[in-house]
């Protein structure tokens, strides 16, 4: 304010000042300003319960016996039912949860791999063909799982892939790619062409230049694409419950529901189940929360 | 005409291409084509219908319900989760707030973090006529006259699912306000203080025009998701109590699925598709994806 002052020449600043704070005194101010504040962070607060109960009661509940769960739905476990981890881990969630790894897997190398190769090219190369091949990308954007499931399921009978893990991880990979090469495109956009000129005079192949320089440079943001396509691949459900019949082939998110009608009152391993779910998603992108974030902005898609 | 590409460049591109050409674009393609058809799903023949499928879709009253649910969908959603989450993330971002507000950015994110399916099925409990937490929580401050079966009763089903998502979406796009917000240039809000603007007519002075590119992709995404939307009514209700919470999506899928009905269900996309695309386009052109700065 003081500087504000010294380096004002017509007075405007002072005026305005005096105006602003002219029809409230400097107490009533305070006042106010305290009630509003506490108004607003009780709400705040509320609203952060209203959040977090549902998950908190997800996790004591996992630890109760039914009968708990039914007549006693506010208190802590009076018992608490850790082998109802246990129980869910044997009756199927073990299964469910090595298939989902193996399929978030194999779609992240995937998606990472093709996605960074077709980036490469369209970053650094210009003609009327890598153009259209652009646009073809970018249009993948405005497509979505549900009009493509029928199809899907007839092109997955005609190569018999359904209910193989390939039916989910090619599916997975073809509608994670735009985004993914938009993505890496923008970042590979950015690397200064001085450094594969030098690589190039020192008779650097152009594999060479995408594997030693272009990818080594982009490492967050191919973290950030690791974590949205996890993300996906992890909790994507409806290609999961179309394209896989077979119980040991499932993965969590159809999986779950096979449980939800197998268990029907044993609903503490059923919790269980859920909340064993929900841990690997939640430590990534606790870890990566940074990478998640720069990616949601970026892609504004909704997962 | 520029210089020629090297082989291994364009090899590069060919299995990104491919993988688009057969999963993506045939699909999208053989859909249309199959909305002129009759067939089931593992029917060697397809009976063609020509435009039949689509005069029967125009004189369904189903889909007119579903339809008038997706609406309903992206109403609310548009309401409270871009414009309550634009509040929220203004508060978020006040210096009153500074210490406790990294804290409920985790809160608040923390269902995005969480699989649909483990939400639906959480919600069952929540929704649960007996045991439910919802009712349980109406009888605890004495309003347990307004305890219902939510999902069972065809009133508030469609209702339910949507207060379901609110809950799960909002902290997303509250993160995304967040994000551009923090990229507002700070000597607007100074030069408001020197004017003694206060915090309301900040809000709507400085920081609404300064985030209308991420509001309007945010009610795009919003309004896309809501046009979509299957998991959230297929776990929960099923599209029930009759076809009081069905979706254009759950549609499909019924009837493709279920009652093997698959041309009908492909003209059900065909609109589906129609209806999004046309929003994902306007997205495209807003955020200007693929432009080179």
């Amino acid at each position: 304010m003081i500087r504000m002052v010294k380096t004002d020449v017509k007075g405007d600043y002072l005026e305005r000042d005096r105006a602003a704070s002219k029809p409230r005194t400097k107490a009533k101010l305070n006042l106010t300003a305290g009630i509003s504040k506490y108004t607003v962070l009780l709400g705040l607060l509320a609203f952060a319960v209203i959040i977090l109960y549902p998950l908190f009661w997800m996790v004591i509940s996992s630890l109760k016996s039914y009968d708990e769960i039914y007549n006693n739905v506010w208190g802590l476990p009076s018992v608490w039912h850790f082998e109802n981890y246990a129980t869910a881990w044997s009756m199927g969630i073990s299964s469910y949860f090595f298939n989902s790894v193996v399929v978030t897997l194999a779609t992240i190398a995937l998606v990472v791999l093709i996605g960074s190769m077709a980036a490469f090219t369209l970053s650094r190369y210009r003609s009327k063909w890598i153009d259209a091949a652009l646009i073809f990308i970018i249009g993948g954007i405005m497509m979505n799982p549900q009009v493509a499931l029928i199809p899907l399921f007839e092109i997955l009978t005609w190569l018999d892939l359904i209910n193989t893990r390939w039916a989910l991880i090619l599916t997975y990979v073809a509608f994670r790619l735009p985004l993914t090469i938009i993505l890496i495109r923008a970042f590979f956009l950015s690397i200064p062409k001085e450094l594969e000129e030098s690589a190039i005079i020192d008779g650097c192949s152009e594999f060479g230049i995408y594997a030693r320089i272009y990818l080594p440079l982009s490492i967050p943001i191919i973290l950030t694409t690791v974590v949205l396509t996890a993300f996906f691949a992890w909790n994507e459900f409806l290609f999961a419950t179309v394209f896989i019949d077979s119980e040991i082939l499932k993965t969590i998110p159809s999986g779950l529901m096979n449980f939800k009608d197998a268990l029907r009152t044993d609903w503490g391993v059923l919790l269980s189940g859920m909340v064993i779910a929900s841990i690997p998603m939640v430590i990534l992108l606790v870890i990566l929360q940074k990478f998640l974030v720069r990616g949601l902005s970026e892609g504004s898609v909704k997962g | 005409m520029a210089r020629k590409i090297p082989l291994i460049p364009t090899l590069f591109l060919l299995p990104s291409l491919l993988f688009l050409g057969i999963f993506i674009y045939f699909p999208l393609v053989q859909n249309v084509y199959n909305s002129f058809f009759d067939f089931s799903v593992f029917s060697p023949t397809k009976e063609f219908v020509g435009f039949a499928s689509f005069q029967q879709l125009l004189q369904d009253e189903v889909i007119v319900a579903a339809f008038i649910n997706n609406v309903k969908y992206a109403v609310i959603s548009v309401l409270f989760q871009v414009f309550f989450a634009l509040v929220l993330a203004t508060i978020l971002e006040d210096k009153v707030f500074r210490r406790i507000a990294p804290a409920l950015r985790v809160i608040y994110f923390m269902p995005v973090m969480i699989s649909i399916s483990v939400i639906a099925l959480l919600f069952t409990f929540v929704y649960n006529p007996q045991m439910g937490l919802l009712n349980s929580f109406l009888e605890l401050i004495g309003l347990e006259n307004l305890a219902t079966p939510w999902l069972g009763n065809a009133t508030t089903a469609i209702y339910a699912v949507i207060a379901m998502s609110q809950w799960q979406s909002i902290g997303f796009i509250t993160m995304l306000f967040i994000v551009a917000i923090q990229k507002i240039p700070k000597e607007l809000y100074e030069a408001a203080d020197i004017d003694g603007a206060g915090k309301v007519r900040k809000f709507f002075n400085i920081t609404i025009p300064q985030v209308k590119e991420t509001m309007f992709v945010n009610v795009l995404i919003t309004v896309t998701g809501s046009i979509l939307v299957f998991n959230e009514p297929f776990i929960l209700t099923g599209g029930g109590p009759g076809f009081s919470s069905t979706t254009l999506s759950v549609l499909m899928y019924e009837q493709g699925f279920g009652k093997d009905n698959m041309g009908y269900a492909s003209a059900i996309a065909t609109l589906i598709f129609v209806l999004s695309a046309i929003f994902a386009l306007i997205q495209i052109r807003v955020s200007g994806t693929g432009k080179d700065d």
